[in-house]
């Protein structure tokens, strides 16, 4: 099985590793650089569990290949926070106990910042309920994480 | 996921002199069916041939009374740009119902129509406003790219470049999606325009087709009352766990006759 070394910049710094070419991102970014907290769920392009920015766009990781993401920008949920201080959608889903098992809070929480990033004017309840149409959450029934996303939408906006 | 060989194309001619040199080759686009495809192991290409470097075939323009979408233009960018929004609304809706949000970010119209999926919603704006699909190789008219379920009228090394499509008088996409995947279980896309009066539906049949009894009638009377007692035959349509062909039918009429509705106003 031939393997090629692929190269990108994940949360800052410049990694590399030698994979196959059927290699998945989320597999990359799990199994070869450890960032474990990007989750596998359905692996069917479904649940949004795999969540990641690449190059500043929530992209499901389990839906593209490590090498179509060669040189390019990848922040994952480990990326957020700046050192102790949690990025504010990160907070704002402590805050209003946005999670329950947790399992789907890091596609969330990356595929939540996505939805201000598009609606930086304005953001109703209605409009971050059918943006959410990509993450499925099987504990909280959402509730707290609209409430959430609402509140860091107001943090993360002038 | 089979083994494949993989190459980033330089250019469009690269990308077509690839694929003629390997053995069983596709292009992948966005790969947001393909990748899906590969890893339930449907599908077992010798190799794949990227066509992410090709920046040239990502944008919108508006010249012509017409607006021009690059192939490898993103779902995400044709829903949010102002000038398909300001020209032609409903392509810009129905960019926006596509999959999820990820799914438009990385997703393209190029992907979409060649990929033909019966259920994908491009194919009905393709033949609703009678566009026009640039290739490598030449011009094809909307009404005969799209030649049967997953099938389409490119060869094995051609590649969709743009799609032209006519500004529409007026146009509307109204679409019964899948509530999990939301893919189209039915979706009907109007247009009167310069192309003529326009029905084309998608989801329901084996391939996007016209719907030619809907178009006579709203030539006489572009109203909503002009399609609700046109009924489609369910002979050749789908029928699947989520809707059996006889509700497909039905739905044919009620979402012609929402566009309908939508596209007056």
């Amino acid at each position: 099985m031939t393997t090629t070394a692929v190269s990108m910049t994940v949360n800052g710094k410049q990694v590399s590793a030698d994979v196959e070419n059927r290699t998945l991102l989320v597999q990359y970014l799990r199994e070869n650089l450890g960032l474990t907290g990007t989750h596998v769920g359905c692996d069917t392009s479904q649940c949004g569990a795999c969540t990641v920015h690449i190059d500043g766009l929530p992209i499901k990781s389990c839906t593209i290949l490590a090498r179509q993401v060669e040189g390019e920008d990848v922040t994952t949920i480990e990326g957020l926070a700046d050192g102790d201080t949690l990025h504010p959608m990160q907070e704002a889903f402590r805050e209003n106990h946005a999670l329950q098992c947790g399992f789907c809070t890091p596609g969330m929480v990356m595929s939540a910042i996505g939805i201000v990033d598009r609606n930086v004017e304005s953001l109703d309840e209605k409009t971050v309920r059918h943006e959410l149409e990509g993450n499925f959450c099987r504990c909280t029934g959402y509730h707290n994480i609209v409430k959430a996303i609402l509140a860091a939408h107001k943090e993360m906006t002038p | 996921m089979y083994d494949f060989n993989y190459k980033r194309a330089s250019s469009v001619d690269d990308a077509s002199s690839s694929m003629a040199s390997v053995d069983e080759g596709k292009f992948v686009a966005g790969g947001m069916t393909l990748l899906p495809t590969l890893k339930q192991r449907l599908a077992k290409p010798s190799d794949l041939i990227d066509l992410a470097d090709l920046d040239d075939l990502v944008g919108i323009t508006v010249a012509d009374s017409a607006v021009t979408i690059g192939a490898m233009t993103p779902h995400a960018t044709v829903n949010a740009s102002d000038e398909v929004k300001n020209e032609i609304p409903a392509l810009s809706k129905l960019a926006g119902l596509i999959g999820d949000p990820m799914v438009r970010n990385r997703g393209t119209i190029g992907g979409s129509i060649s990929n033909n999926d019966p259920a994908a919603d491009y194919p009905s704006a393709v033949v609703g406003l009678g566009a026009t699909v640039h290739t490598n190789k030449r011009e094809i008219a909307g009404d005969d790219f799209f030649t049967g379920m997953f099938e389409t009228a490119l060869e094995e090394d051609e590649l969709v470049t743009k799609v032209v499509f006519p500004i529409p008088e007026k146009a509307a996409y109204m679409k019964f999606p899948n509530p999990a995947s939301r893919y189209a279980v039915v979706g009907t896309f109007v247009s009167q325009g310069p192309q003529g009066i326009r029905v084309a539906v998608t989801g329901a049949g084996p391939c996007v087709f016209r719907q030619s009894d809907m178009e006579t009638a709203l030539a006489g009377n572009f109203a909503p009352e002009a399609v609700e007692n046109i009924k489609q035959d369910d002979e050749d349509l789908n029928s699947d766990i989520h809707a059996s062909a006889e509700y497909r039918a039905h739905l044919v009429t009620i979402m012609a006759k929402r566009a309908v509705a939508e596209a007056n106003g």
